[in-house]
């Protein structure tokens, strides 16, 4: 056996010559120190994506995406098709913790000043695969075309034409018409099963290239050359990594299983929006604000000030390689950890805020 | 005597530049357009409402409301405490969501972002930035009629 593989390996060793990547895999190490714990975050989300991959694909196999055809698609699958309540649970489950671990993940890195040169483009396409992860979220929550979702869709969608002059555009374009109906349902199962996996694969490879090439980022006067503080990645950290993938998979299991995701009523144009009503809670701090921005700031609609002001923080978040040049420098930046606390706990407040309220 | 010197292949090749990068432009054009005008979705002409019935009067609760199909759009016919009839477009002018009667507060409430309207239609409370648009109710002895307020 043992001869056989070393055989089919030198069979394709010579054709493509695998040793060069063989030795670039291998040469990266992990950093050991007092913050090694954040080095797990990003590799979390990745095995949460792939599960995302895995099940999704599984559902695809029965989903119906039609306006006629898509709730009761999704009833067929969670109470005739075997295991289908435990495939679409844990679709649901692990879209909430891949949000959360790729939260964590960005948190780190912007806390660690990880982003700093030369690793922008490293952040940059993890800030694009975050905003991706959002929308994976919004156009994936639409699907089982129920009254939750339908509403959700309408006001998310509608915010998104608000924004001055390229909104109404927008707004035709998301929903494809007017109003929400079968064609937005269309429509946001092609982003969703095609479009985005498409580009966040392509961002992916990349972010995983920069990662390989660049090794782990190191805090600030540590020395590499010491050897008790660095660990092979392959094999040492890689087995690590499994280990917390297999906990993170016990973890989905028990919440797929104990607290099976909800399929409630089918969507009716012409039903109110239920009472409790709440959007997924990685976009609740959002909502929450705009509950609390009065209808008319000056003169300005305060819908408009709301997504100005989260735009511009965005883009603040997304380009802080590009402005905090001190970490560049290998200075204390103050002011990017005030930015961060302050967007930590603005989040916490007002998620928190949302679900008691 | 000297050969004046001849204005080599510039006007030509300049024209050639123009002629090239046009063209580039317009295959650009091309192929562009109907890639935009495909994503634009085409307008669906709806069958212009004027007037629905509502059902019947005695059929219609005190202090509810009741969502009725206008066209594609709900409409909301409220019977006050008071034995008033009235009805508004149902969609919230904060974000589209469908309000409903809230009998606690007798008043019409979204409750997307806790939006309130009074009886009149007024945006009395939360983020709502306009009042909803009221659609004139005619009771025909027993059938109650909306229809919209030209």
């Amino acid at each position: 056996m043992k001869q056989k593989l070393s055989k089919l390996y030198s069979w394709i060793d010579e054709r493509v010559e695998l040793q060069d990547l063989v030795q670039f895999m291998g040469k990266k190490y992990v950093p050991i120190h007092s913050h090694s714990v954040w080095y797990y975050f990003g590799g979390v989300s990745l095995f949460l994506f792939i599960i995302q991959v895995i099940t999704g694909i599984m559902l695809l196999l029965y989903y119906k995406g039609s306006e006629e055809l898509a709730f009761e698609s999704i009833q067929f699958i969670i109470s005739k098709v075997q295991f289908g309540w435990l495939i679409r649970s844990i679709h649901s489950w692990a879209a909430n913790l891949f949000v959360l671990a790729a939260m964590i993940h960005m948190f780190s890195v912007y806390f660690e000043k990880a982003y700093k040169k030369p690793r922008e483009i490293t952040w940059l396409t993890g800030m694009l695969m975050f905003f991706m992860a959002l929308g994976f979220g919004f156009s994936g929550y639409l699907l089982p075309w129920n009254e939750l979702a339908f509403f959700a869709t309408k006001v998310g969608t509608d915010i998104a034409g608000v924004v001055p002059v390229i909104g109404e555009p927008i707004l035709m374009f998301l929903r494809a018409g007017e109003d929400v109906t079968g064609a937005t349902l269309s429509r946001f199962f092609g982003f969703h099963v095609a479009v985005f996996p498409g580009i966040f694969t392509v961002l992916l490879g990349i972010h995983l290239v920069l990662v390989q090439r660049q090794g782990m980022s190191e805090p600030e006067g540590f020395d590499p050359n010491v050897k008790e503080k660095t660990m092979p990645f392959f094999p040492n950290f890689l087995l690590r990594d499994l280990l917390l993938w297999l906990i993170v998979l016990n973890i989905l299991a028990i919440l797929a299983v104990f607290f099976p995701w909800e399929l409630g009523k089918k969507a009716d144009a012409f039903a109110p929006a239920p009472a409790g009503i709440k959007p997924e809670w990685y976009f609740m701090f959002m909502f929450q604000t705009l509950k609390f921005i009065p209808a008319k700031v000056l003169f300005i609609d305060g819908e408009i000030l709301g997504i100005l002001a989260f735009g511009f923080a965005g883009a603040l978040w997304m380009f802080v390689p590009f402005w905090d040049r001190k970490s560049a420098q290998g200075e204390k930046n103050k002011l990017v950890n005030y930015l961060g606390i302050f967007a930590v706990i603005y989040i916490i407040i007002l998620t928190t805020l949302g679900w008691f309220l | 005597m000297q050969e004046q010197p001849q204005p080599t292949e510039q006007p030509r090749r300049s024209f050639l530049k123009y002629v090239l990068t046009g063209g580039l432009v317009a295959w650009a054009g091309s192929v562009l357009y109907p890639i935009l005008a495909y994503l634009k979705p085409p307008i669906q002409p709806e069958v212009e409402v004027s007037s629905v019935k509502a059902g019947k009067l005695a059929d219609i609760p005190k202090e509810s409301g009741t969502i009725i199909k206008f066209g594609s759009k709900p409409v909301i016919l409220v019977r006050s405490a008071k034995d008033e009839l009235r009805a508004f477009d149902a969609t919230c002018t904060h974000l589209d969501c469908t309000v409903q009667y809230n009998k606690d507060k007798g008043m019409l409430w979204c409750a997307c972002h806790n939006g309130t309207y009074d009886l009149t239609g007024r945006n009395v409370g939360g983020p709502p930035p306009r009042p909803l648009e009221e659609y004139r109710v005619i009771t025909q002895g027993e059938e109650v009629l909306i229809s919209k307020k030209s």
